[in-house]
């Protein structure tokens, strides 16, 4: 028991440093999430529009982000976001770096894969809605933010709500880059005072509790949903 | 910006003996294709296995099956393989930690966490799918094979895996794909996989566009060809009478 006594005793004194990196955990995900589903949300607009360019465009960006590993776009962020800020501005980013880059990457390559559920609800919802909104005199604009839009995200809203536990999963892959997220200031510490094993799995056991009630929430409001 | 272009970067030598960088590429493409394999494999039996169980009618089977979906499924990828590199080793019998921890390698022993452990993930997800696969039957197959005076064992077996397996072909490649991309976690426990190899090479030579372009076109074509070749055999082991059965 010794083994955990000790884990414990040094879990009190790095709890502040824990909470901090939970929190960074959630700055990516929340703003990930927010952000790629407003790019999701134009990129399936896109794919669905009539015009081939769009349509070209928006189905190349998603199969780009889908078969690059999510890791491999980490990397090319945490590269370009510098890189790029230096080219326009002339000055160097002195910001967190890690943090910028691994939120734009991970709404960007989120986005892609929001793109899909927000296309497969739009065109779960019948013909007939926008065929009566066209008929009552409405704009595409109008008909898709107060007719088609409204009932696609009440549609979809579990789904997204899945994919936002997998990118909370995902999250952990900043890692690679640096960014010391609750898993890397978990295993930092405990490779720091030679307590890996215990931080590792304490760490597996914070996201698995998290995860698995953030999906059974998800279940209980999927079939609140349900119309 | 005062950047160095050289696209051909990797035909320059490394300086290590006569090899140039392609060769480190083609090494880490290597790595790659092997921990996908074995990984592949692991997943694709484990997860038949653990999927049929959750359809057995025994209540031990199916909460097996549930547990380990819930176990593996809700502790992230990267966390799993750290677990299986740091922790597990730790606990194994001396005589077989010894042998671990002396006479393994540091790259076999990694090699060995990240192909078990990235099998044991997706074991998982082929899991559920192969329970989707097969709660998508009509009742009406199982019930008429009982009817036949089939044991459940012979149901299984020539009724309904059979159909099962060829309609989660199309999810299973996806499956596939997610497999050989997650792959590249493994450079994270110190696999020398081509996302490390890039890493090193970028360090080295400073053209970390170059580079980085090379190794996502890489990507892009495995995963275009491990499409085509699912869509092949999607084509040729259809089920005739389903809307996905004719074209």
């Amino acid at each position: 028991m010794e083994w955990l006594t000790a884990f414990l005793n040094d879990l009190q004194l790095s709890a502040p440093a824990l909470w901090h990196g939970m929190s960074i955990t959630l700055k990516v995900v929340i703003s990930a999430t927010i952000g790629g589903i407003l790019i999701g949300t134009l990129l399936a607009l896109m794919r669905l529009s009539s015009f081939k360019v769009l349509n070209l465009f928006a189905q190349a960006y998603v199969n780009l982000f889908r078969s690059i590993p999510l890791l491999l776009v980490l990397m090319w962020f945490y590269f370009a976001v510098p890189f790029i800020y230096t080219a326009v501005t002339g000055n160097y980013l002195t910001i967190d770096t890690a943090l910028v880059s691994s939120i734009v990457a991970f709404m960007l390559f989120e986005a892609a894969y929001f793109s899909e559920i927000v296309r497969a609800g739009i065109q779960s919802i019948p013909k007939g809605q926008t065929a009566a909104a066209y008929a009552l005199g409405m704009s595409y604009g109008q008909s898709m933010r107060l007719i088609i839009l409204p009932q696609a995200f009440r549609k979809m809203t579990p789904l997204l709500l899945q994919q936002t536990i997998i990118l909370f999963q995902d999250s952990t892959m900043v890692y690679a880059i640096g960014l010391l997220d609750f898993f890397r200031t978990n295993y930092v510490r405990g490779d720091l005072m030679s307590l890996l094993t215990q931080y590792i799995l304490f760490a597996g056991l914070v996201y698995f509790t998290v995860s698995m009630i953030a999906t059974y929430a998800v279940k209980k409001l999927q079939r609140k949903l349900t119309v | 910006m005062n950047y160095s272009w050289n696209w051909g970067v990797l035909f320059q030598s490394t300086g290590v003996g006569d090899t140039t960088y392609l060769n480190w590429i083609i090494t880490g493409l290597g790595w790659l294709l092997v921990i996908a394999v074995v990984a592949w494999s692991i997943a694709l039996v484990l997860g038949s296995i653990l999927g049929i169980m959750r359809t057995l009618p025994s209540k031990t089977a199916r909460g097996i099956g549930t547990a380990y979906v819930t176990l593996f499924r809700n502790v992230p990828l990267l966390i799993q393989l750290f677990i299986w590199f740091y922790v597990v080793p730790n606990f194994l019998p001396t005589p077989i930690k010894l042998w671990w921890m002396n006479d393994l390698g540091a790259n076999t022993t990694a090699l060995i966490s990240a192909s078990v452990g990235l099998g044991l993930f997706t074991a998982a997800r082929v899991c559920e799918q192969v329970r989707t696969g097969i709660e998508a039957l009509p009742v009406g197959q199982v019930n008429a094979g009982y009817a036949m005076g089939f044991s459940t064992r012979q149901l299984y077996r020539y009724v309904i895996l059979p159909q099962s397996f060829r309609t989660i072909l199309p999810p299973l490649s996806s499956e596939l794909t997610n497999c050989v991309k997650n792959t590249s976690i493994a450079s994270l426990v110190g696999v020398a996989e081509i996302i490390s190899q890039m890493k090193t090479i970028s360090e080295y030579t400073q053209n970390t566009i170059e580079i980085y372009t090379y190794v996502t076109i890489i990507f892009i074509v495995i995963n275009f060809c491990l499409i085509q070749a699912m869509n092949m055999l999607e084509k040729r082991l259809r089920v005739p009478g389903l809307i996905a059965g004719d074209k």
